[in-house]
């Protein structure tokens, strides 16, 4: 019978990389700790993935997976020492394998090479040190298969110290046993694989055959079994059928296995196998099966010392899990979600419309629909819950993006010769998938650069009065509605000379402008940007800050630098917790709604006319308090033709990006609502100014001003009508 | 607008003709008094025209998005596409909702065309359609899959992809110059 496997392939893939991701986490470490229980995490993420690999058919990643397995037993086993250069070679064994499941899952063709390389790096590094202890296993390398030799060398020398116990199994199943779909001869055959089995069938309680019923089991097994296993080994081939049979496991008797001598075949207690293949028709063999071959000696052992690893294997598994804290999660495909959270919004919309119609029926009617009110109400704070809840679903610990650091900054550290100690706070912190996705990039850029720019070599910390090791530290929390992540480092800190040196080499400043700290530290942001002297293949090339903060604006977020020169520097970064919703402020210009998110709002005013002032004939401002803010038409920025042309008829909404205050000229306000956010580029294209899209409660679509990129872009046109913004501060 | 699917659809039952060759089915719709066929595979649906919220800076015949139960989706004015005489919207301008692959053939986007009338459905095979001789004007050969005739009339078989490419290119391009 065959299955197609395939439907369950992308399972797979997953638990791989959940496994790799384990097994990375676990690596590093073990760099600080040996921990016994780190040690059997990784070990048992290895495992899974060789054996799901090898029952999905990629013998590829099994049989690589398998040498590092190897390899980790014998860590497990203390009879390896957890040297660094042990931990980079697995380091970069995971990543092979990394790439390797990513190949099979592209069904493309990893590159052999490299996984030839770290094969032979796994092999030699089993080799060297465990040749002292496998005289016997060596001798007979030449008749066993690879995958035997490695079983060999790594268990021999264990099994050495193993003793032999005679254990007596009584097994009466129920009559149901068969019912079930269990088989009492696969268990015999496991069994066998343990040791040797000798199996005595009691058919005493076969009823004459007319009155057999031939889905009942009538037989009773007594077996003996000499093993190295364990109890727990034997139990656990037994647990399927625990429970609908009688079971008596009792220990006959013990010796010290000899390490030279071989099992010897069982020749006396020829007892007769009963299979059951077909219920209700007894079979009688001769237990010529049951006996190992002596030739196949050797081969055996290696069997049986494998099924001894994967049983206790399976033997931690149970009992971490059973320790462990249970997540209480699903696996959802995203898709699904997302078209839950669709659906929602839709619901929404139309919630939204509902009331809105039955808001104009009860006024109208004057009281007479009061149940309708109260039923619209109702329907929107169920809507609005469900919502909520929908949208808890995309949330995802930032520790999903945080995980990978410990590794990075490890790799790098080292390579460039400097002692980092990287600590993670708020790693349970929740954000939207979305933006955990998207804010990777942007944190590794970062930690780079603070790696790189920031924290300096131990001599010069030392020189500087600093301890040799530096901190590199990642945080993150909420506040407001916002997400808040940091990286902060205690190295040198932005040095303002060097940056205002270099602006000005660049030209993006003036000789003259006496700037604020703030201003300066922007400036590392700007395209083409980098005070790095030489350019490492770390960092360097300037192209790092500027597509961190376009990555943070696109997210919807910003992005800020503080330093202390001498004494380290914090990049904050803020986004918003989700993608999906934004509360907006409405405001019409002609005949169109556009939604201006409600945070970046400041304040909405009517503008009084002796206020207003204009520059160079061609940009308008407006005096508020003690600042001029630049007003923004929209409606000539947007090019349509509709709307206000008098700045006293409408109303100016003051927003601020960038620490900046600007106005924005509308027709005037039509209220607050949450939106749903639809993204424009799937179907169409990026609009710099315009965030996305909505759909309003009448079924229209209302573009979504994004603030920063409109201020942008009108700064953009201001310099075409050779428009100096950079005046006014 | 469902009406005007159904009589689209009504319609088919006559005009098929039994050849070896696999047939396929075109949608044709009125362009300026010409007809025009694209691959009814492509089409999702036909809508009446509803208006559309206009987009700022874009080339003209960008009308601006709609609402497609839920999703936001672009809709472009064909005649002004094909540089042709603005005719203001009547009660037969519909939208015709079609898939369209980019030029890379990596992504897919949904895209809406205002043309004056849709007509009919015809199924025409590969052999019949006589490919198009070089000619100027806005619609690039390479839009064009062929020529066919029915009932006297000639049917300019739009190869959809590249026709809407262009203009998908002058889009980027727009966005871009900002």
């Amino acid at each position: 019978m065959s299955i197609d496997l395939s439907e369950f392939h992308d399972v797979f893939f997953e638990e791989c990389s959940e496994g790799l991701d384990v097994m990375e986490s676990g690596l590093l470490e073990l760099d600080h700790t040996t921990d016994s229980e780190d040690i059997n995490a990784i070990f048992r993420a290895a495992h899974s993935i060789k054996g799901g690999s090898a029952s999905f058919g990629f013998m590829e990643i099994s049989s690589f997976t398998h040498v590092m397995e190897t390899l980790l037993d014998e860590i497990r086993d203390g009879r390896r020492d957890i040297t660094r250069d042990g931990i980079d070679l697995l380091l970069a064994s995971v990543d092979v394998l990394r790439g390797m499941v990513a190949a099979a899952r592209d069904e493309q063709a990893y590159d052999q090479p490299v996984i030839d390389e770290v094969h032979q790096k796994l092999e030699s590094m089993l080799v060297t040190q465990t040749k002292v202890d496998t005289g016997i296993a060596e001798q007979k390398e030449d008749t066993a298969s690879e995958t035997v030799q490695i079983c060999e060398k790594a268990n021999v020398p264990r099994e050495a110290d193993q003793r032999i116990t005679s254990w007596s199994i009584n097994f009466k199943p129920d009559a149901s046993l068969l019912r079930a779909g269990n088989e009492p001869s696969r268990i015999f055959r496991e069994l066998m694989r343990l040791g040797e089995l000798t199996v005595e069938a009691d058919v005493s309680a076969i009823p004459p055959l007319s009155e057999i019923d031939p889905e009942n089991c009538y037989i009773g097994w007594s077996l003996s079994l000499e093993t190295s296993a364990s109890r727990e080994e034997i139990e656990e081939l037994f647990s399927w059928v625990a429970d609908e049979s009688d079971l008596e496991i009792a220990c006959a008797a013990t010796r010290q296995k000899l390490p030279d001598t071989d099992v010897e075949p069982g020749t006396g207690k020829q007892a007769p196998i009963v299979s059951a293949e077909t219920p209700g028709e007894v079979l009688v063999e001769a237990s010529a099966d049951v006996t190992p071959n002596v030739q196949d000696q050797p081969a055996e052992k290696a069997n049986t010392s494998q099924v001894t690893k994967v049983a206790e294997a399976t033997k931690n598994k149970s009992v971490s899990s059973g320790s462990g804290k249970e997540s209480g999660s699903i696996r959802v495909a995203i898709d699904k979600v997302d078209e839950l959270i669709n659906l929602v919004g839709e619901l929404v919309i139309t919630q939204s419309m509902l009331s809105q119609t039955g808001v104009d029926l009860a006024n109208s009617e004057a009281g007479h629909f009061d149940k309708l009110r109260d039923g619209l109400t109702q329907l929107e704070r169920n809507t609005r819950e469900l919502q909520e809840s929908v949208l808890q679903i995309r949330m995802l610990p930032i520790s999903f993006s945080f995980s990978r650091f410990p590794r990075l900054v490890r790799d790098l550290s080292s390579k460039i010769g400097k002692q980092v100690e990287l600590t993670m706070t708020g790693e349970q912190t929740e954000v939207d998938k979305t933006v955990l996705e998207k804010i990777g990039d942007p944190l590794i850029h970062l930690v780079r650069n603070s790696l790189d720019h920031g924290i300096e070599t131990p001599e010069v910390r030392k020189a500087a009065g600093k301890p040799e090791t530096g901190r590199l530290e990642l945080l993150a929390y909420h506040e407001g509605g916002d997400i808040i992540i940091k990286v902060i480092d205690d190295g040198a800190g932005l040095n303002r000379e060097n940056i205002i040196t270099k602006a000005m080499e660049k030209g993006l400043i003036g000789e003259t402008e006496d700037l604020t700290d703030e201003r300066v530290y922007n400036l590392i942001f700007a395209p083409g940007f980098s005070t790095a002297e030489q350019v490492s293949d770390v960092s360097g090339r300037g192209v790092g800050m500027d597509v961190v903060r376009r990555n943070v604006r696109d997210l919807g977020g910003n992005v800020s630098i503080n330093s202390n020169d001498g004494a380290g520097s914090t990049v904050t970064i803020r986004l918003p917790l989700t993608l999906a919703i934004l509360d907006g402020q409405l405001a019409r210009i002609g005949e169109e709604t556009y939604i201006i998110s409600l945070v970046s709002i400041v304040e909405t005013l009517q503008m009084q006319k002796e206020s207003i002032s204009s520059f160079t004939g061609q940009s308008e401002l407006y005096r508020l308090r003690d600042e001029y803010i630049p007003i923004i038409r929209l409606s000539e920025l947007f090019g349509t033709k509709s709307g206000k042309k008098n700045l006293e008829d409408g109303l100016l909404i003051v927003v601020e990006a960038d620490g900046q205050h600007h106005g924005l000229f509308v027709d005037e306000l039509l209220g607050q609502q949450q939106v749903v956010i639809k993204s424009l580029e799937s179907n169409f294209t990026h609009i710099q100014g315009i965030a996305g899209a909505t759909i309003l409660g009448d079924g229209k679509v209302a573009l979504i001003i994004d603030i920063p990129g409109l201020i942008q872009r009108y700064s953009k046109q201001c310099q075409q009508n050779e428009c100096l913004l950079g005046a006014v501060s | 607008m469902n009406t005007t699917q159904t009589q689209a659809a009504e319609k088919t039952t006559g005009s098929a003709i039994e050849t070896d060759n696999r047939l396929d089915q075109y949608l044709t719709f009125l362009l300026a008094g010409e007809e025009y066929g694209i691959d009814i595979l492509r089409v999702q649906e036909i809508r009446g025209w509803s208006g559309a919220t206009p987009i700022p800076n874009m080339p003209d015949f960008i009308l601006g998005v709609m609402n497609l139960r839920g999703t936001v989706v672009p809709v472009i004015d064909l005649r002004k596409y094909l540089k042709l005489e603005s005719i203001p919207f009547g009660k037969t301008t519909v939208v015709i909702v079609a898939r369209i692959t980019d030029a890379d053939e990596q992504s897919e986007r949904t895209m809406g065309i205002v043309v004056d009338a849709v007509s009919e459905v015809h199924n025409i095979a590969s052999t019949d359609m006589k490919p198009a001789p070089e000619f100027g004007g806005a619609l690039n050969t390479d839009a064009i899959k062929g020529l066919a005739t029915r009932d006297e009339k000639m049917l300019i078989i739009l190869e959809i992809d590249a026709l809407m490419n262009n203009g998908v290119e002058q889009i980027l391009n727009a966005s871009e110059q900002e």
